[in-house]
């Protein structure tokens, strides 16, 4: 079986690893490099389970190309903490009870993190639009809705 | 079992390595190649693709626009000069799709995908294949034929004139969903009367159509309730809707003259 190199910076550190030729991003992350925070759902584009941020867009990387992610920088939930201290998005999610199972999680924080690093405080509509390509079928999405705003409302608080 | 990847600087080269390999795929932004390749698809062995920058440019000059067969739907949706169409880029897929999804891969998406294929068939875009002008009902028709292997460089049309341009995709699931039906319109209007008009279908057909009947009922006609009824009577003339899990052909064609008659009465 044909191995590609792939060199990109995850969660701010750089990764260089050996991948089997047209791998997706998704099965990098998680069987190459260990960061099983990104999850495998539909693989068909549908569910959003797999949403990581590239270059500051969302992407699915169960659809992306490991190959095509040379020299990008890429965000996924695994790097949201430091330390102990809980990411805002992470915290509002904990405290508001939009994670049941928690299998659609990482891809709606990523999503969520996606629309807020662009627009700090979004109308309820903006977060609905954010969120439309991630299927939750435990929430409702109510809850999830509610703590991506509890999020923006922190962040704007504390800078303040 | 592994696919290579080989991706050429010029979409020429990519031609070449495509007419070369029968079991090589072009990719775009990949939710469908990508897609089929994860559902098992052992038809293609290689993924070939283009990093010619040409691919990823809009030019909007004189009141044509050029769009890159690599341009995404968030690209479009980015693009001031092309505001008008960003109702029907917004309408394909989530937000994590328009970042990967691009115009030339769209040309290609089968029903109940193609919603921004639709607005270039109303607009009635001109594709770049090969350095030929092909117009995009043309290339539809011979989508799976004589252009099942042809590279898309670019599409280009003439800009509508200011609010001429009506998009609608009506969905079960806001604010993604798949299509029932997704109709396209350029209306043009001189001293309240309809001088010409564009009209093109999405899932009313295996690929999206334009509806010539509609187009010839509306010329003359006020835009109001009683100036759109004889359009909206031949409505469905010429249609061949699916059946699939989204719609059946029955309900798309009941539902059609009822959002077409919105679409056409919108301000
Ligand atoms: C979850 C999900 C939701 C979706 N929702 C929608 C939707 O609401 N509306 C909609 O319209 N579509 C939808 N799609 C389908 C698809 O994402 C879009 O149609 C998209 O525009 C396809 O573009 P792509 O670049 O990803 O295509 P690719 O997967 O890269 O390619 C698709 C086909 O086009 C060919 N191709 C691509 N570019 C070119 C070119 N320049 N020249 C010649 N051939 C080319 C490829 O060889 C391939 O056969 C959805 C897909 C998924 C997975
Ligand atoms: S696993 Fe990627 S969208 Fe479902
Ligand atoms: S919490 Fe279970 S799918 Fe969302």
């Amino acid at each position: 079986m044909t191995k590609v190199p792939v060199q990109f910076v995850l969660n701010g550190e750089e990764k260089a690893e050996f991948v089997e030729s047209g791998a997706t991003l998704l099965r990098a992350l998680r069987e190459k490099i260990g960061d099983t925070s990104v999850k495998a759902g539909c693989q068909q584009g549908t569910c959003g389970s797999c949403a990581v941020v590239v270059d500051g867009e969302l992407r699915l990387s169960c659809l992306t190309l490991a190959e095509r992610c040379g020299g990008c920088s890429i965000e996924t939930t695994g790097g949201l903490a430091h330390g102990e201290v809980l990411h805002p998005l992470q915290r509002a999610f904990n405290e508001g009870f939009a994670t049941q199972c928690g299998f659609c999680t990482p891809g709606m924080i990523m999503a969520a993190k996606a629309l807020l690093d662009r627009n700090p405080q979004p109308s309820r509509e903006d977060v609905v639009e954010a969120i439309s390509g991630n299927i939750c079928r435990c929430t409702g999405y109510e809850p999830i809705i509610q703590a991506i705003l509890a999020a923006a409302r922190a962040n704007s608080l504390s800078a303040a | 079992m592994g696919l290579a990847l080989k991706t050429y600087p010029t979409l020429t080269a990519a031609g070449e390595a495509l007419a070369a390999q029968a079991t090589a795929r072009y990719i775009g932004g990949g939710t469908l190649v990508v897609r089929d390749a994860n559902e098992g698809d052992l038809r293609f062995d290689t993924y070939v693709s283009a990093s010619d920058p040409e691919l990823s440019a809009i030019a909007v000059t004189d009141g044509q626009a050029t769009i890159g067969a690599g341009v995404t739907m968030a690209g479009i949706v980015r693009e001031p000069a092309l505001g008008f169409l960003a109702p029907a880029a917004k309408a394909v897929g989530g937000p994590a799709i328009r970042n990967m999804a691009t115009v030339g891969g769209n040309l290609f998406a089968p029903t109940p995908y193609g919603d921004f294929t639709v607005a270039l068939v109303a607009l009635d875009a001109s594709l770049d294949i090969e350095g030929a002008a092909v117009p995009v009902t043309d290339f539809l028709t011979g989508r799976e034929t004589i252009y099942a292997r042809a590279l898309v460089r670019a599409v280009s049309f003439r800009l509508p004139a200011e609010g001429s341009f009506r998009f609608a995709k009506v969905s079960r699931i806001r604010p993604k969903g798949l299509s029932i039906v997704t109709i396209a319109a350029v209306v043009e209007e001189r001293s309240g009367a309809i001088t010409s008009a564009r009209i093109a279908y999405g899932c009313m057909a295996d690929r999206p159509i334009r509806a010539p009947a509609v187009e010839r009922a509306l010329i003359g006609k006020a835009r109001t309730k009683d100036g759109i009824a004889a359009a909206l009577a031949v409505a469905t003339e010429g249609t061949s809707p699916p059946t699939d899990a989204i719609a059946s052909a029955w309900y798309r064609s009941e539902v059609l003259p009822v959002h077409l008659g919105r679409l056409l009465l919108s301000p």
